[in-house]
């Protein structure tokens, strides 16, 4: 189910209306961890609609690919969950 | 349209911030019948955590700093009532008007 | 530095001692505040126009009080004792917790294995979201201000503030639940600890184990 080689780069969420993916995993490049199959879009549910379901997926980022020189120890990692739509391939 | 890169304040992952106080305090029983109305309200499909989670951020960073969790709840589910047409803002300030010339203490005014 | 808990015997009555063992503040008696009238005034309206029921609400707060930390530590003990269970824990965590017989609602909830390599922390930077379905309602510092913003960028200086110091060669996982998935960590079972029944090492299993800011520890 998890394809964890494939990279992510995340699109910039200028035009999103609700962007509940952190600011810190934006325009970052992380690996997919799992894919966790479809869920309402939060865009819609945020303001009471449904529609098509989207695909929910984990993403794997290196702290040190997040904060740099900030990091505490660059191989520590977060994980987070990212709508597919929110993501596009390196 | 201009690009926003910027972010909202409630997204704090990775701002500066002091030590982490040990607080815990057991929910009373209004809190409680606060989290129970969320369940609720979102389980009969009139709002849901994303809505809850919208209308808390709309409410910006001064109601974060000055309400505590559950009053900052109270106050997004009513909006979100007021939004799934549950109920209109004057018929809540008119039961809350009720409400409050019951009595001065919470169990008088239940 | 935050303190943890071992559960207390459960009560179910909201009079006397909450489950984790303190007095309810007396709330009746305090002065009327705005947004309790609120709270009082929005219920009072969705149970007259038959949105809710009175009854619905009192079921919804036994059943909240009823989730507590005892509820994940069984679950991890059965974790330790069974290798089959630990598995479909992992596979799937909200089915191996509904086939111990927990109510979890819809939750959708994963287990984070710490192991000699890796320890797992979890935290909810965009708002306060916490496995509560399985641990009962979050601590108030989970949901705070310096919690939500440090976690994900120094975890390991937040966890030695909990007291907890993890070795250079350890690797940290920091999971931030931005969506729809609620986590809760499986902590390593302590090596003096083995060979304890599954009962006797769920009362070994705390709070803060299940959250990452602690490990478990030999009941006080």
């Amino acid at each position: 189910m998890a394809r964890p080689h494939e990279s992510a780069h995340q699109i910039p969420l200028a035009a999103r209306p609700y962007p509940h993916a952190g600011l810190s995993t934006r325009q970052k490049i992380g690996q997919i961890e799992r894919r966790i199959g479809l869920f309402n879009n939060p865009e819609e549910t945020a303001y009471r609609q449904t529609g098509p379901q989207r695909e929910l997926v984990r993403v794997r980022f290196r702290m040190a690919d997040i904060w740099g020189a900030r990091a505490e120890r660059g191989e520590d990692v977060i994980e987070a969950e990212i709508y597919a739509h929110w993501l596009e391939p390196v | 349209m201009t690009e926003f890169f910027g972010k909202r304040w409630h997204d704090m992952g990775g701002d500066p911030a002091g030590p982490i106080t040990p607080e815990e305090h057991d929910f009373a029983l209004w809190e409680k019948r606060v989290d129970a109305l969320m369940v609720l309200t979102s389980a009969a499909g009139l709002m849901t955590t994303d809505s809850l989670r919208r209308v808390l951020e709309d409410m910006g960073a001064d109601a974060y700093e000055t309400m505590t969790y559950y009053e900052r709840w109270i106050a997004s589910i009513a909006q979100n009532m007021v939004e799934a047409g549950a109920v209109t803002t004057e018929e809540l300030g008119a039961k809350m008007a009720e409400v409050r010339a019951r009595g001065a203490t919470y169990g008088a005014a239940s | 530095m935050p303190h943890d808990h071992h559960d207390h015997e459960h009560d179910h009555s909201h009079e006397g001692l909450s489950p984790s063992g303190h007095p309810y503040r007396a709330d009746n008696d305090t002065d009327l505040s705005y947004w309790q009238a609120m709270e009082i005034a929005l219920r009072e309206l969705l149970i007259e126009k038959g949105h809710l029921t009175a009854a619905q609400i009192h079921a919804q707060i036994n059943a909240m009080d009823s989730r507590s930390p005892a509820n994940g530590a069984r679950v991890v003990a059965r974790a330790w004792v069974d290798p089959e269970f630990k598995a479909a824990l992992l596979a799937d965590a909200g089915a191996a917790s509904r086939a111990m017989g927990f109510d979890i609602g819809p939750m959708h909830l994963i287990a984070l294995e710490n192991t000699k390599e890796v320890h797992n922390v979890v935290v909810c930077t965009l708002c306060s979201c916490y496995p509560r379905n399985l641990l009962g309602l979050p601590p108030d510092w989970y949901k705070s201000r310096a919690y939500r913003s440090r976690t994900v960028i120094e975890p390991r200086k937040v966890l030695s503030e909990f007291g907890l110091e993890l070795p250079e060669q350890m690797q940290v996982r920091v999971h931030d639940s931005t969506a729809d998935m609620r986590y809760i960590v499986l902590p390593a079972q302590p090596e003096a600890s083995l060979g304890l029944t599954e009962e006797e090492l769920a009362a070994w299993v705390t709070r803060d184990s299940m959250i990452g800011v602690g490990l478990p520890q030999a009941p006080q």
